[in-house]
């Protein structure tokens, strides 16, 4: 430190004032901002102003949920994977699997079960498959979740096959509050997950280690050369991403009270990239946008069209990948920069 | 100014051993010989250069020694410990730094957090999943030193891939740098940089901490006798001569196989 001393007394003032505002940049980066609210907000709004619809609230905030364990490894890590199905799908049978088969229906216990075997499913797998990039990554994360789906038709006798395990019936949380058949309680119930899981996921990604995981998706080369245990760091990144995932489809099973073998479907793995994809990458809130606006539309489409509504989500993709490139949230800060340029010339 | 700031990282070297040693160096690629029974020693604070026309194998040595390519066969010793099998991660950490020679940043990250993460995986920060990558103010001061030695605290905010060709070779370089190095292998610091910007790159180069063992690959023959005091030559994989520079200067073969051919790029 004597060496910084004796070279901030012989710096001018201005070259002082220059580090000081560089040195504030990283320091005052995490803190929260109040844009950050909104989304909490609208969350919270939107169970008085649509009661009704609390079912259908709930499962935006589990696809919330799980955009966000996908954009932990796709928008900060910059792995590329069409398999994180696997880990929604291990959560969600965890806690299939032990009401229908050991009569264990207790939500939270449950829940975190599904998290820590799908966090060891994102160990096993990741610690093989990370040695991997680009197109061979895709294709072995694509092949591991249809492999535990075909595990899952193998042993119908367990996993109900794709039947399923329909009428699951869940305790009431924490023995008090019972699931009721409008969904008030779950949606509460999820969006507090959501809150949690966020808070531990936004610490994450402002920490050193998220950090060398923006490293890592910017310059891997450069890790190695700087001496970043990169394999290491994936695996562990991986392993988070796929607890949260398990936790989401956990709470997705507890939601619906059945679970098939569609969980680990390509359609599911794909859906959620697109969400994260139209939202943002890489920013934490690309998938409350993504999750939400994907939902919304596919909701009201579905109504006007059954059989054809997916060419307004593929419209809509085609139009974000175009216009869009950081997705519908890059186009909102773009737009906040705008108009704070238009106010203060 | 430099100087004062580049202490290695660890302060007992074996002094009598030298700070890095190739020995019986071969790689192939198929039926290429990219490297050919090289042998190599770098003593502490040595300045060597390496030079050799095109294609002679210069920078798949420099990525031998860092680990990015396995050899065939041969070994590698830094500070006198076998390093041969350690990962690239592994090496950098022992305290083997490079450059290369088309700029490897963060180019979407801005030039102080390029340094910042440098400083973080030096000290095994970067395992850290709960604190702040802020908080530590002696990160940030140091990467700011490391900055304003290199004339960078200007940019410190600009992201990486905003800034000139040679602002970001001057990056490279700090990057380097502030992973407190005991052996810099640095692969052309000046190429691709105009020539009215690459002296400040050259000077950066000049003045670094002479505890530093510093390889340098370059083309240009007024910076190689300048900076340095032992020059090896390599052609077709193999080191064909290694000598003082007035030696390799006035070198028959040397003359024939790479001045000859250079001379009317350099004059």
């Amino acid at each position: 430190m004597a060496a910084s001393d004796s070279h901030k007394v012989a710096a001018s003032a201005e070259r002082s004032q220059l580090r000081e505002r560089a040195a504030d940049y990283l320091l005052r980066r995490h803190y929260f901002h109040w844009p950050e609210a909104l989304p909490w907000l609208i969350a919270i709004a939107a169970f008085f102003i649509f009661p009704e619809r609390m079912t259908f609230g709930g499962q935006v905030l589990i696809m919330v949920l799980f955009a966000l364990s996908l954009d932990l490894i796709l928008g900060y890590a910059g792995i590329v994977t069409l398999g994180h199905a696997a880990f929604f799908g291990i959560g969600a049978y965890t806690v299939g699997l032990l009401i229908a088969r050991f009569g264990w229906s207790e939500p939270i216990s449950s829940l975190i079960a599904a998290a820590a075997l799908a966090g060891l499913g994102g160990f096993v797998s990741g610690w093989f498959l990370l040695r991997y990039r680009g197109l061979t990554l895709l294709m072995l994360t694509l092949a591991t979740a249809i492999m535990l789906q075909e595990t899952g038709n193998l042993r119908s006798d367990i996993s109900g096959g794709y039947d399923g395990l329909p009428g699951l019936v869940i305790s009431p949380l924490f023995g008090v509050f019972d699931y009721d058949l409008y969904g008030h309680v779950n949606y509460i119930y999820v969006l507090a997950v959501l809150a949690i899981v966020f808070y531990f996921v936004r610490r994450i990604v402002y920490s050193p280690f998220g950090q060398a995981l923006t490293g890592i998706r910017e310059n891997v080369w450069r890790m190695h050369a700087i001496g970043s245990p990169v394999h290491r760091r994936l695996v562990a990144v991986y392993s988070i991403a796929a607890a949260i995932a398990g936790i989401a489809g956990a709470l997705f099973t507890q939601t619906n009270a059945y679970v098939t073998l569609t969980v680990f479907e390509f359609n599911n793995s794909a859906t959620v990239m697109v969400m994260l994809i139209l939202g943002g990458t890489g920013r934490l809130y690309g998938a409350f946008i993504g999750a939400v606006v994907y939902m919304l539309l596919e909701d009201y489409f579905s109504k006007l069209s059954p059989t054809f509504w997916q060419f307004g989500i593929g419209l809509l993709l085609v139009l974000a990948v175009l216009f869009a490139r950081r997705g519908l949230l890059g186009l909102l800060e773009d737009a906040g920069k705008y108009f704070k340029k238009k106010v203060q010339p | 100014m430099i100087a004062a700031l580049q202490k290695p990282a660890l302060q007992k070297p074996a002094l009598q051993k030298p700070a890095l040693e190739v020995q019986g160096l071969n790689r192939s690629f198929g039926a290429l010989q990219a490297t050919c029974d090289v042998n190599l020693t770098l003593e502490r604070g040595a300045r060597r250069a390496l030079i050799g026309p095109n294609g002679a194998g210069k920078t798949t040595l420099v990525n031998l020694i860092t680990g990015v390519l396995k050899p065939s066969s041969g070994r590698v010793l830094l500070n006198g410990e076998d390093i041969s099998s350690s990962s690239q991660a592994d090496r950098a950490r022992r305290g083997l730094a490079r450059t290369f020679q088309i700029n490897q940043l963060f180019r979407g990250l801005t030039v102080l957090e390029n340094l910042c993460m440098t400083i973080g995986e030096r000290d095994g920060n970067c395992n850290n999943m709960w604190r702040s990558a802020g908080a530590k103010r002696s990160v940030i001061d140091e990467a700011l030193n490391h900055l304003e030695s290199l004339r960078l605290v200007d940019d410190a905010l600009k992201l990486v891939r905003e800034l000139p060709y040679g602002r970001q070779r001057l990056v490279e370089i700090a990057i380097a740098l502030a992973q407190k190095p005991r052996v810099l292998l640095l692969d052309e610091p000046a190429a691709g940089v105009p020539s009215s910007e690459s002296h400040l790159i050259l000077d950066v180069v000049a003045s670094l901490d002479p505890d530093i063992a510093i390889l340098i690959i370059e083309h240009d023959m007024d910076v190689v006798l300048r900076f340095a005091k032992q020059i090896t030559v390599m052609v077709q994989g193999a080191v064909l001569v290694e000598g003082p520079p007035s030696e390799i200067m006035n070198n028959e073969q040397v003359r024939a196989v790479y001045l000859g051919q250079e001379s009317g790029r350099h004059g």
